[in-house]
Formats: C-alpha cells, sequence, structure tokens
C-alpha cells in the first residue's frame, strides 16, 4: 500500500508539473496570453520567479512524502522508528530561512511591481476614457472635439434612448459631442487612463492581456491607468458577479495605431 | 470546578436520548449527520452544475420538475446554474466544513479527550445544534421562495445582494433567507465556540495540564477563539445586510443606483464595508475548517506511524500563529476590490508570513513519516493525502498573497483550484480520516477497510483530477463563477472543462461507496473493542462506544504526554495518557 | 298553454337559436382611420453598437439599427404610437388569440406589443444567444426571466392594463413595451404613421394616442353610423 501511494503520489507530481512545463495541446494554451502592455512583463516576471520557487518546493515536498512514504512500508514488525536527522530544528530553520527569504524578496519585489503599477498616478499626456459598468455591458465615453466630459445624472440614464450615462445634452453642451460606443478603442504605445464607474452593482474590468484587472465599484470612481504595446483585439471580460448574464458581460478592446484611432474617434464625432 | 453541578441523569425517553439530547456525543452525532446530508446535497449541486459547464444546452432529464422556471425545457438558466454555485458554496462551508470537524467531531471528542463528563454548558450546547439545525432549514426554504434561489454567491457581495428584485432573479426572497440562515448559524456557532472554550479551559481532568491536551482538541480551542470573534463580526453583517433589504437602509448601497432603469432610493453606504465586514470573517473562517482538520489529522498520524510527530510544542504553536495572524490578512481577497492600493501591500505580508508555520507543519509531518513503520488503514491513507492536498493547495497561496500576481489570478479558476484543495479537499480528508478513525469509538463497529480503501484511491485521485486542472485554466485567465463559456479566448477552453466535469462525476459516485460503508458498518460491521487502534489518548480509555458520562463514573488522572508511541510500554509499543507507568524518554 | 300556440313558438326558438350560432357577422360599427405626425424637430436616433454580442454584431454589419423610440416616417409621421379607446368603450371583445413577441438579431420584434388584459402571449428567442426578458411594471406583477437559445417559448399575460417598458438586461439596448388595453379597439401607427380602429358601434368616444417619448393626445370621436372618420394626432417634438 504504501508502495502505491509514493508510486501514484509521484506520478500525480510529475504529470501535474509537465502540463504547467508544456502548456499547449492541440491548439488549447493552458498559459498566460501574449502581454501587451508596458507594464505587464513585470508582471510575468514577478509570476515566473513565483512559479519556480513554488514549484521547486511543490516537487520536492510531494516527492518527499512519496518516498517516505514508499520506504516505510515494507519494515519489519516490531521496527524502531528512526528520528529524521537532527529532528524538528532542521525543519523549523529550513522553513523560516527559505521561504522567509523566499516571502521576504517576493514581497519586496512584488510590491514595487505592484506599487508602479497602482500607486503612480497616470501620465499627464494620457487620453481620458470614461468607463461605465452596468448590468451587463460595458459603454465607453470620449471627451469629443470640446475635450470635456458632460456631467452625469443618474436619474437621465435610458438605455432604451441609448443614454447609457445619463447625459443631459438639452442643458449640458460639454455632454453635446460625447462619444459612447460600446467597444474601447485606444491608440497603442500611448498611456491611457481609464476612469471606471458602475451604475448599478459591483463589476470588474478584466484584460487579459494587458495584465488589468480592476473591480468597478458603485459610488467610486476608480482611475485605472496603462499604456498598450501593441495592436489587436481584445476581450475585456467581467470577473464580479454581478447577477444572471454575467457570463455575458465583455466588451472588445481594439488597439490601433495612433492614424488609425484618430480617424476612429473622427468618425465616430460625425455619427453623434 | 466541582464535578457534580455537571452531573445530569441519563434520560430514558427517545426524545430526550435522540433528538433533543444534552449529550454531547449526540450532538456531535448530529452536527455529523447534519453534514453528511449538506455534503451529499452540495455534491450533487456541483454535479449539475459541472454538467452544464461541460455542456451548457445540455438537457438534464427531471430538471424541470425540480424548478420549471430555472430549467425551462430542462436546459438550466444562467440564474439557475449561479443560485446552484451559491447553495453550493454556503452549504460546503457553513453547514459541512465548519459543521463537521469543528462542531461535530469537536463536540463528540473535546470533552472526552480532556477527561470531561460533558461540555460546560450541555443545555446551550443542545441549543446551539439546533439554531444550525433551524439555520439549515432556512437555507434550504431559499429553494422554493418565489422569485428564486440566491445567486451571489456564497460571499454575497453588496450593493448586488442588498438591492432587492430589481438586480434580478434571486435577489428577492431567496437573498433574504439566505442573510438570515447565516445570521442564525453565526448565533449557533457563537454559543458552540463559548462552550468549547468553557470546557477546554475548565473541565480538565486531573493531570490534564494544557501541554498534555492532543493537537486535535488543541484544534478545536484555537479554531473556538477564532470562531467566536469571526463569527460576532459576520453576524452584524447580515444583520446590516438584511436591513438594508427590508427597512430601506443603505449600508451597503451607495446613492445614485440606476438599476434595470430604475433610480433606487438608497444613498450613502458602502459596497466595500461589507466586504470589509465579511472577509474579516471569511478568512478566518477558511482556517476555522482547515485548523480542525490539521489537528486531527496530527491527532490520528501518531497513531499509525507508531511514533509521536516532531516538534509537538511547534506545531501547536504553528496553529496558534495562524490562528492569530488570520485576523492580519482579510485585505489580500481584495486586492482588486478599489480599496487603497497601498493597504494592498499591508494585507500582503502576513499572508505571506502564514506561510512559515503552515510550512513548519508540512514539514514536521512529513519528517515524522521518515523513519516510521506506517500502518495502512483507511484513516492513515486519508491522513497521507490531507497532507498532499494541504502542499498543493497551499502552493497556490503563494501567488495569491501577492498583489501584482493576484490581479491577474483574481476570480479565476486558479482561486478555485487553490480554495478547494487548500480547505475543501483538505478539510474532507480530514474528515474521512476522522470518520475511519473514529466511527469504532462512535457507534462501537469497525469500517470495512477494503471498501475504505478503493473509496480512499478513487478520492485521492479523483481530486487531483478535478483540481489540478483548473490552475491551468486559472493562468489561462478562465473567470470563475461564468455560467458558460461564450467568450472568443474561453470556448477553446471547455473540453478541459469537460474532463474535469467527468472526474467530478466519477469522484463524486466513488463517496457512494464511503456512504454504503457507514450505513453498513453501522448496522453488519465487526464489534470494535475498547482501543481497536492501540492509542493513547482519553478516548481509548472508555468503551466504545462511551457511556453517558464518558467514563461510567470513574474520573481519570492523565500521568503521561500524549502520543507516546513507540515506546516500551507495558501493553505494547505505546503508553496510554491514564497509565502511571514511568516511561524512559528515548 | 295551449298547444296551437306551441309549435309557432317553438319554431321561433329554433330559428333563433340557429341565428345566434351561425358566426356573428362582423360589427357594422364605424372606422376612425389617421396618422400620428410630429412638429418640431425631433431627437435624433443612435446607431445601436452591438458589438458586445458578435452574433448580432454581424447581422447587422451592412445596415446599422438605430434605437426606436422615435421612428419618424415620410411627412413628419410617427412609427410605433398606439391608438386606443381611452372612454366610452362599448363592444370591446375579449383577447384570445395568442400574441407573439420574438427576440431577434437583439432587437424585440415588435417594438411595441399591444395586448389586452388577460391575453396571453408567448416569447421567443430566435437568436443563438440566451436574452432576458424583464419587463418593468408598476401596478402588474413582476418578473424577470432568461430565456437559453433553443428553449420553449414563455407563456405570459397580465390582468391589469399598463404600459410595461421590457428590457433585456444583458443586451441593454434591448428595449420594448408590452402595452395592456382594456380594448380591443386599437391600432398602431405604420411606418407612415396611418393607424385604423374598425367596428366601432355608434356612439361618443375619447380616443388617445401614446407615444413613448412624447407622452399621450387625446381627441374626442363621435361615431354615428358606418361611417369613417379621419383624424390626426400631432406631437410637439424637441430634438433633445
Amino acid at each position: 500500500m504504501g508502495k502505491a501511494f509514493g508510486v501514484v503520489l509521484i506520478i500525480i507530481t510529475l504529470v501535474s508539473t509537465a502540463v504547467f512545463i508544456f502548456h499547449d495541446f492541440h491548439g488549447i494554451s493552458l498559459w498566460l496570453p501574449v502581454d501587451a502592455s508596458a507594464h505587464g512583463h513585470r508582471v510575468d516576471h514577478q509570476l515566473m520567479e513565483t512559479m519556480y520557487g513554488s514549484g521547486l518546493l511543490f516537487v520536492l515536498s510531494q516527492i518527499m512524502l512519496g518516498l517516505f512514504v514508499w520506504q516505510a512500508s515494507d519494515r519489519p514488525e516490531g521496527w524502531k522508528y528512526k528520528i529524521f536527522p537532527g529532528g524538528a530544528k532542521p525543519m523549523v530553520i529550513s522553513a523560516i530561512l527559505l521561504v522567509g527569504i523566499e516571502i521576504l524578496t517576493l514581497s519586496f519585489v512584488g510590491s514595487k511591481v505592484w506599487a508602479d503599477i497602482y500607486l503612480t498616478p497616470a501620465a499627464p499626456e494620457a487620453l481620458p476614457i470614461d468607463v461605465q459598468a452596468g448590468q451587463f455591458a460595458f459603454y465607453f465615453r470620449y471627451a469629443g472635439a470640446d475635450g470635456k466630459f458632460g456631467a452625469l445624472h443618474a436619474e437621465k440614464i435610458d438605455e432604451g434612448s441609448g443614454n447609457f450615462f445619463g447625459l443631459d445634452p438639452r442643458n449640458d453642451v460639454a455632454a453635446r459631442d460625447d462619444v459612447v460606443v460600446a467597444s474601447l478603442v485606444i491608440p497603442v504605445n500611448r498611456p491611457i487612463l481609464l476612469t471606471l464607474h458602475s451604475k448599478d452593482v459591483i463589476h470588474s474590468f478584466y484584460v487579459r492581456e494587458l495584465r488589468i484587472h480592476q473591480d468597478i465599484v458603485p459610488g467610486l470612481m476608480i482611475p485605472l491607468h496603462f499604456t498598450a504595446t501593441q495592436t489587436g483585439r481584445f476581450e475585456i471580460v467581467c470577473t464580479q458577479l454581478c447577477g444572471l448574464g454575467h457570463y455575458q458581460m465583455k466588451a472588445y478592446l481594439e488597439v490601433k495605431t495612433q492614424e488609425e484611432f484618430d480617424k476612429w474617434l473622427k468618425d465616430q464625432e460625425a455619427a453623434q | 470546578m466541582s464535578e457534580a453541578a455537571h452531573q445530569h441523569a441519563e434520560p430514558t425517553g427517545f426524545i430526550r436520548k435522540y433528538i433533543f439530547s444534552v449529550d454531547h456525543k449526540v450532538i456531535g452525532l448530529q452536527y455529523i449527520g447534519l453534514g453528511i446530508v449538506a455534503v451529499v446535497l452540495g455534491m450533487i449541486l456541483s454535479w449539475l452544475m459541472r454538467l452544464h459547464l461541460g455542456w451548457s444546452t445540455l438537457a438534464i432529464p427531471g430538471l424541470e420538475k425540480l424548478s420549471p422556471a430555472g430549467a425551462p425545457g430542462n436546459v438550466m438558466t444562467p440564474e439557475y446554474y449561479l443560485s446552484l454555485m451559491t447553495m453550493h458554496g454556503t452549504l460546503m462551508v457553513f453547514f459541512v466544513l465548519t459543521n463537521v470537524p469543528f462542531a461535530g467531531f469537536g463536540n463528540y471528542f473535546l470533552p472526552i479527550q480532556v477527561g470531561a463528563p460533558d461540555m460546560a454548558f450541555p443545555r446551550m450546547n443542545m441549543m446551539s445544534f439546533w439554531v444550525t439545525f433551524t439555520a439549515f432549514l432556512v437555507l434550504i426554504a431559499a429553494f422554493f421562495v418565489p422569485g428564486g434561489p440566491p445567486l451571489s454567491g456564497w460571499t454575497a457581495y453588496a450593493p448586488l445582494s442588498a438591492v432587492g428584485q430589481d438586480a434580478g432573479p434571486g435577489e428577492g426572497w431567496g437573498q433574504t433567507l439566505w442573510a438570515l440562515s447565516i445570521a442564525i448559524f453565526c448565533v449557533a456557532q457563537l454559543l458552540g465556540a463559548l462552550n468549547f472554550i468553557a470546557t477546554t479551559l475548565d473541565l480538565r481532568t486531573k493531570g490534564m495540564s494544557l501541554a498534555r491536551m492532543p493537537f486535535s482538541t488543541w484544534a478545536w480551542f484555537i479554531t473556538s477563539v477564532i470562531g467566536l470573534l469571526a463569527f460576532a463580526v459576520l453576524l452584524p453583517a447580515c444583520v446590516l445586510l438584511i436591513l438594508d433589504r427590508t427597512a430601506g437602509t443603505s449600508f451597503f448601497i451607495p446613492g445614485g443606483l440606476v438599476i434595470s432603469d430604475r433610480l433606487q432610493a438608497h444613498t450613502g453606504g458602502s459596497p466595500l464595508l461589507w466586504q470589509h465586514l465579511f472577509w474579516f470573517f471569511g478568512h478566518p473562517e477558511v482556517y476555522i475548517a482547515i485548523l480542525p482538520a490539521i489537528g486531527i489529522v496530527s491527532h490520528i498520524l501518531p497513531a499509525f506511524l507508531r511514533r509521536p510527530l516532531l516538534g509537538p510544542r511547534v506545531l501547536i504553536s504553528c496553529l496558534a500563529a495562524i490562528g492569530f495572524l488570520s485576523y492580519m490578512v482579510w485585505g489580500h481577497h481584495m486586492f482588486v476590490s478599489g480599496m487603497n492600493p497601498f493597504s494592498a501591500i499591508l494585507f500582503s505580508v502576513p499572508t505571506l508570513v502564514i506561510t512559515i508555520p503552515a510550512t513548519i507543519a508540512t514539514l514536521l509531518w512529513i519528517g515524522s513519516v521518515y523513519g516510521a513503520r506506517i500502518r495502512f488503514t483507511c484513516a492513515s491513507l486519508f491522513c497521507l493525502g490531507f497532507i498532499s492536498v494541504f502542499i498543493s493547495g497551499g502552493i497556490s497561496g503563494f501567488f495569491l498573497a501577492q498583489p501584482s500576481i493576484d490581479t491577474y489570478l483574481h476570480a479565476t479558476y486558479f482561486v478555485v483550484a487553490h480554495f478547494h484543495f487548500v480547505m475543501g479537499v483538505a478539510a474532507i480528508f480530514g474528515m474521512f480520516a476522522g470518520i475511519y478513525f473514529w466511527l469504532p469509538k462512535m457507534v462501537g463497529r469497525m469500517m470495512n477497510e477494503t471498501l475504505g480503501k478503493i473509496h480512499f484511491w478513487f478520492t485521492f485521485v479523483g481530486v487531483y483530477c478535478i483540481f489540478m486542472p483548473m490552475h491551468y485554466l486559472g493562468l489561462a485567465g478562465n473567470v470563475r463563477r461564468y455560467a458558460a463559456f461564450t467568450d472568443d479566448y474561453l470556448a477553446p477552453l471547455i473540453p478541459v472543462h469537460q474532463f474535469i466535469t467527468i472526474a467530478a462525476l466519477i469522484t463524486g459516485a466513488a463517496q457512494f461507496i464511503f456512504l454504503f460503508n457507514l450505513v453498513w458498518s453501522r448496522f453488519r460491521g465487526p464489534k470494535a473493542t475498547e482501543n481497536p487502534w492501540q492509542a493513547t489518548s482519553l478516548e481509548w480509555s472508555t468503551t466504545s462506544p462511551p457511556p453517558f458520562d464518558n467514563f461510567g463514573g470513574r474520573q481519570l488522572v492523565v500521568h503521561q504526554e500524549p502520543y507516546l508511541y513507540g515506546v516500551e510500554g507495558s501493553a505494547g509499543d505505546y503508553v496510554m495518557q491514564t497509565s502511571p507507568e514511568t516511561v524512559e524518554a528515548r | 298553454m295551449k298547444i296551437k300556440y306551441f309549435y309557432p313558438l317553438f319554431l321561433v326558438l329554433l330559428v333563433s337559436t340557429a341565428l345566434a350560432s351561425l358566426p356573428v357577422p362582423p360589427p357594422a360599427g364605424g372606422t376612425v382611420t389617421g396618422k400620428v405626425t410630429y412638429t418640431g424637430t425631433p431627437p435624433k436616433m443612435k446607431p445601436i453598437d452591438m458589438a458586445k454580442e458578435p452574433n448580432c454584431a454581424k447581422e447587422h454589419a451592412a445596415s446599422p439599427v438605430f434605437t426606436e423610440n422615435v421612428v419618424t416616417g415620410p411627412g413628419n409621421t410617427l412609427e410605433w404610437a398606439v391608438v386606443y379607446v381611452s372612454a366610452g368603450d362599448q363592444g370591446s371583445t375579449p383577447g384570445t388569440q395568442t400574441l407573439r413577441f420574438d427576440q431577434k438579431g437583439c432587437q424585440y420584434m415588435p417594438h411595441v406589443l399591444a395586448m389586452q388584459v388577460d391575453q396571453p402571449f408567448e416569447i421567443v428567442n430566435s437568436d443563438p444567444h440566451l436574452h432576458n426578458i424583464h419587463p418593468l411594471p408598476k401596478i402588474n406583477p413582476e418578473w424577470n426571466k432568461s430565456q437559453p437559445p433553443g428553449t420553449p417559448p414563455l407563456m405570459a399575460k397580465y390582468d391589469k392594463p399598463e404600459f410595461i417598458p421590457v428590457k433585456c438586461n444583458v443586451h441593454p439596448w434591448m428595449h420594448g413595451w408590452f402595452i395592456v388595453l382594456n380594448t380591443s379597439h386599437y391600432a398602431i401607427s405604420g411606418s407612415d404613421g396611418s393607424f385604423s380602429i374598425k367596428g366601432l358601434p355608434p356612439g361618443k368616444y375619447t380616443l388617445t394616442a401614446w407615444q413613448e417619448q412624447f407622452g399621450t393626445q387625446a381627441q374626442d370621436v363621435t361615431i354615428a353610423g358606418g361611417e369613417t372618420k379621419n383624424i390626426t394626432f400631432t406631437f410637439k417634438a424637441l430634438p433633445y
């Protein structure tokens, strides 16, 4: 029984690890997608460091357990147990030292990565875009030709007539040229400053390729800034349970070149 | 304290003996029985969920009869999926993971292990079970109310859970009953925790110093302290949620919300307040689920390794450290919640620090396995399995503890894998070990070892097939709590979900082997002796099952450390805690 | 009763029964026809951006669809206005025919579904993805159900007259109306703004026209016999 346990455990460990290492199976990619943001490589780097460290711990501890159980299986009746060399002390010391060092490193380096993304102000030239989440869609708003966002009035929200944000064009001139669209279109290599807010419950803004994830909390205006480094079309999905349509709540992120973006924005302004 | 004050006459009527019993052993079995009902229900819900995740247009015969609105044409609607998910989580976390290893085994064995005739407050103990049972009935009632069962998840994030039915199906009566059920549950747990603490501190028998208490007793004691503080926060939080839902208050609802085109009348509340209150309970709750399992496994292992564990004092310190740190880390559930990003760093550090006592405990177990001659029984196999899944679940904590990585993995299947391994499966393995180990004591009959081993192998391999692939899905960004995977990048991952579903169906089916074994052994199993495992702690110094006052009027005197195995004792290679013989230190 | 009276009486009874069981001829009442129009500048309808639902975005890629709050036709006419008898109603027959409300290409077909109280209607999902149907009544009981693709139609009816907006939360642009009326004398203006209410018995009626953006307008009409009256409703439109 002990041998079987050891073998099964070691097979489980090796297979589990192998899938992490090979992670591409007939078009099913079980790994992070391409990184399309300026800060993403630092997140990926931090993730890989953690992956190596904890992967090593995982494999070593499971194999150790498997081996010890294997060894324990054919010992004779009346066996006198052996104490692990040094007893509990090496366990405690190695746990404190090895794990301690690992977590110190991870917290110092990781905190810096975190701080550089979420604790820094956006660049002054960043393109401001207003993002509103609601059951169960995202809408995006650009300031339009006047460079000013119209004020939001919750009582004016009327989704059936396309007033998703609650603008008041009758009285508010700044609101008249606001561009409201259902996809987030941004220029590549330019800092973007999103202002996230929700009109009903908590939603979340998650773009895998940007390594960006932020809850959108009603009552709060949450700034989020990033720079996309690759053109392409990516999915923005909601990750915070928001009701029955949660799984269908998404939008597309289109990263265009600056020229394409300018043209797109001009077309949109004309269409509003 | 005088023992006589606690002696009740043994009741004779059926109702006083088995239903409204003050006997901690009966109450413990009641908790375990309720837990088994809840776990079977929770598992069937997970089957339905897994079927829907693998094949989202699949018609499940009979489902429409069960819920006409939830499954028109037998095809599950997303709101019904989310309701199943919410009920699965709530049943499992509260009524299984809290009820069985802590309230169930704790009730049965804590008084016996400290040599007490009963709990400190037997009537309060009875009350805490029946309050728990009421909470269970209220929760189940939520399945059948107009508007449908609740669907906000077991975390019930406001304002979705607070604004009422404008926010969609399941936000009417179902959600109110959910909050009510949890509030009632909190009351029961508070009563139970007080009782455990008082019993441990006041009713220990002669010679049972704190240092001589078994690991399981220590774990239940530490868990009670955690529970007392944690449920005391969740209770008012649930009351506030109920007030928001029914009395028009706005604790968790900000102003200016427009839900389904309706401007809400609420104003001035904070959705993050709910998250802080919930997770201030919720993270310690993880340890309420896992610490008793750690205690049970640490208690059982020595009996089958035939040696004491390495560093017993260190292990207890680790449990205490985990319990203490569990109050400083709730914010790691909220890295992306919109709280001040600076606090993420503050919450990250103690979270990572928790890995140190957890690693020490794990290394002590592995180090204890080294050089031992293991008796391979179902109980010991589940203990070894526990160590393995605890490692697997704990390791992924390194990722989720760091805000920079958690932002990518948050709310993906990586998190699902993490908490199912470390608090779900690990605690369940602890429970299985406990049942295989203690059933002879509880009902006086041995369980069938062959069936038990078949059950073990299916379960051990099965849980890895179910939960390991979820890590890969998480790395690919597969969002959790989705009723179906319609996004462009999620559709290609569906075959992995189908694999998981099949594994879950097989593993789940194997649990019926266990249930059969349990029922069969209860009536047909070979009679158990007083000490079938040659174990040392006090529960093995009395008959199987123990008499009403646990020790038949004797007051035990404790002379020994709890785990004297692998020694030259008068009875064999072990010395009971009650044995007055002198043992040479090894 | 003497026997000689019996046969004529019996004959009268027989004939009247036979007559009653014959199909009722269309009520030979009067008809009101007309148009719903506006003055001023109506708001510009916005193109609907369905990017979040690729199925629908593809379906409408060639000819974008617009919001339907104010649908104008040639000659300043308004589509989707409901004209109905709001006072003095007589001779209404209960609505028994099952109406149909379809969800197709992420739009409601029709945009406005008028019905009578207690008249059954079915809601159909013709799209390959899920919709939820969330009518927002204030008087009638409220429900909110999702309808996965390929599931049977949802059956519903309302027992109190009410104008109920309908929405799909999954596709927030989807917007329609359930108009529940006490009368069978109603019509919805077509793409040229025209409507026609037939079979009005002689009498004095108040006709009301309702348009979702501009509200209601009422006119009194007197029908003397089998005549056809022509009336025009004119709403005042504002650009914002």
